[in-house]
């Protein structure tokens, strides 16, 4: 099968693999129809997370069809279209039977702090990913599930990840009504976290970033103000001067392990990894809360440590939230929401690209070339 | 006083610039979850969620080959990944890192270093095969050319540039580096084998 496959830092190729085998009784093997490239996809191709081998398939957000099952699956059966939850998980181990799937104890041999995630280094688990033309998908009772009829393909794609992460960064900000929301990274799941943050009772949505072209699909698909940072010395002293010198009630954290905005955090996180990554949304986050209020982070950081303000933290009081998002356990809510029409996630999605192009791909979403917002990668064979 | 104390020096409630009722016609679905009750995730941790598991603790996936794991699990997970198994020295490395557990610093250190050692291996590996590496189809930097490199740029208040100008410094830097140790080392050497023969 043709797949994509990391080289190195800031270099991948689409190259032939073997198709996956059933490792498991409770496998299925996937035939991919689409997937998409995820910023936290691009920690993994910039060298961030530890333990990102040379040969390892990335892509954690996927739909696609049934090929194989194997002899203790009941729940699907060969020719099934499936959407895939970015997290794998069993299901039934102490932190699947309480709904935290992203915690799950049962997939992860490399590490405990994380649970399996697909194509995200060894770190998470060393399960290839989804940007291929097949994929192995662990425990196929439990992640997947069949994409209903009345839903568009793309749609489904961006509900393995990027929405529920969006809407479950705005849950985790405990949203009152009439509450002030800032929002760090207008990205993909800063959009969704913005479009949430109203569907939960906001009172005012401000989303800050430094590309304008997100800026704008800010306002236009998530209603909401935009304030650029690179306009600015200060952001956090602006973000205190719009909300009455107080700071916002809820600060979601959708930019993550690559924040932009400071030279020296950027060598030393982004260049040098010597940081989990680059805190500079996190610590503007903490800064522009107002006391007592919620920060809550969902962009993806990498485990080693990382310059966070924490005393700031203490000081005011906070309160920090985060996890990767549990994503199936947002599924039924978000179909609701699809079908009402308030959602309507493959808006956001600006470029479709053969699966041989995956190179290209990479470096046009890396660099934020041609207005990219989120590209889909189309495996070219079928 | 010059100046009228805003919110956070008052007491009371601060004054929301729109209502509700406002929102509600503006936004499609505003309000649609103010009910935490409606979030998913709330509260966080439950016991009544189906998952489709329908095993306690489930069956165990055939460890083919040596698997290296934390020494924060109890023993190898039942699920576990394939993918690239450990090889070479990168691999001595992992293994050796994954004799810490994650809370210490030279686990990750350990990790970020084979890393390294794996791409720069793997890149002069490639030299060997009939499928070397080609920095312009692997980077994907001519997309530079066909998706608006310049353009989407310039002019346009990004505080990413510098950040972008380095990256190609910490990429091609370690090779130039290594190159030159190479060539200095080849130096010492020939010179070395000159004044020999010069003695001799």
């Amino acid at each position: 099968m043709r797949s994509m496959v990391y080289r190195g830092p800031y270099k991948v190729r689409v190259e032939e693999k073997d198709i996956p085998r059933i490792e498991h009784p409770n496998d299925a093997i996937v035939r991919v129809t689409a997937s998409a490239i995820c910023g936290s996809d691009l920690h993994l191709y910039h060298g961030m997370m530890p333990d990102t081998r040379v040969g390892t398939t990335f892509g954690h957000e996927f739909v696609g069809v049934v090929h194989e099952v194997g002899s203790s699956v009941e729940h699907l059966s060969v020719g099934d279209r499936v959407m895939v939850p970015f997290n794998i998980y069993c299901g039934s181990c102490y932190f699947c039977e309480r709904g935290l799937y992203s915690n799950c104890h049962n997939v992860n041999p490399n590490a405990t702090a994380v649970g399996g995630i697909y194509g995200y280094s060894h770190t998470c688990g060393g399960y290839d990913g989804g940007q291929a033309e097949f994929v192995r998908v662990p425990f196929a009772d439990v992640g997947p599930t069949l994409i209903p009829d009345w839903m568009d393909e793309e749609d489904a794609v961006l509900l393995t990840d990027a929405l529920p992460t969006g809407y479950f960064g705005a849950q985790l900000g405990g949203i009152s009504e009439g509450d002030t929301v800032v929002v760090f990274g207008a990205g993909p799941v800063g959009l969704f976290a913005a479009k949430s943050s109203w569907l939960m009772g906001a009172g005012r949505v401000i989303v800050v970033d430094h590309l304008e072209y997100r800026l704008e699909k800010a306002r236009t698909f998530a209603h909401a103000e935009t304030w650029n940072f690179a306009e600015y010395e200060d952001i956090v002293v602006e973000m205190k001067k719009t909300t009455d010198y107080l700071g916002a009630d809820v600060v979601i954290d959708a930019a993550g392990a690559e924040a932009d905005g400071s030279f020296l955090q950027n060598v030393t996180a982004s260049q040098l990894k010597l940081q989990g990554g680059s805190p500079v949304a996190l610590n503007w986050a903490i800064d522009s809360v107002r006391k007592a209020g919620t920060v809550s982070v969902v962009g993806a950081y990498g485990p080693i440590f990382s310059a966070v303000k924490f005393g700031d933290a203490l000081n005011k009081g906070l309160t920090l939230r985060m996890n990767q998002c549990p994503v199936k356990r947002q599924w039924p809510r978000l179909f609701e929401h699809l079908r009402s029409g308030y959602l309507k996630p493959s808006d956001i999605i600006t470029h479709r690209i053969p699966l041989e192009h995956a190179a290209e791909g990479y470096h046009m979403f890396s660099a934020k070339l041609d207005n990219c917002i989120k590209p889909l990668l189309i495996p070219s064979a079928y | 006083m010059s100046e009228t104390p805003s919110t956070p020096y008052l007491a009371g409630q601060g004054q929301r610039k729109v209502s509700s009722d406002q929102l509600r016609q503006r936004i499609p679905g505003w309000g649609a979850d103010l009910d935490p009750g409606d979030r998913p995730s709330v509260p966080k941790e439950r016991m009544d969620l189906p998952t489709g598991a329908h095993w306690d603790f489930p069956e165990r996936q055939e460890e083919r080959q040596p698997r290296e794991r934390s020494i924060e699990h109890q023993f190898l997970t039942p699920v576990f990944g394939t993918s690239v198994p450990l090889k070479g020295l990168s691999g001595s490395m992992r293994r050796y890192a994954y004799k810490y557990s994650e809370a210490r610093a030279a686990h990750w250190l350990i990790l970020i270093a084979a890393d390294r050692v794996d791409a720069g291996g793997s890149h002069l590996r490639s030299f060997l095969t009939l499928h070397p590496d080609n920095p312009l189809t692997e980077t994907g930097i001519l997309s530079e050319f066909t998706r608006h490199g310049i353009s989407s740029r310039f002019g346009k208040k990004r505080a990413d540039l510098k950040g972008q100008a380095l990256a190609p410094v910490f990429v091609a830097g370690p090779w130039i580096l290594a190159a030159a140790a190479a060539f200095a080392a080849a130096r010492v050497l020939a010179r070395a084998a000159r004044n020999r023969a010069t003695r001799a």
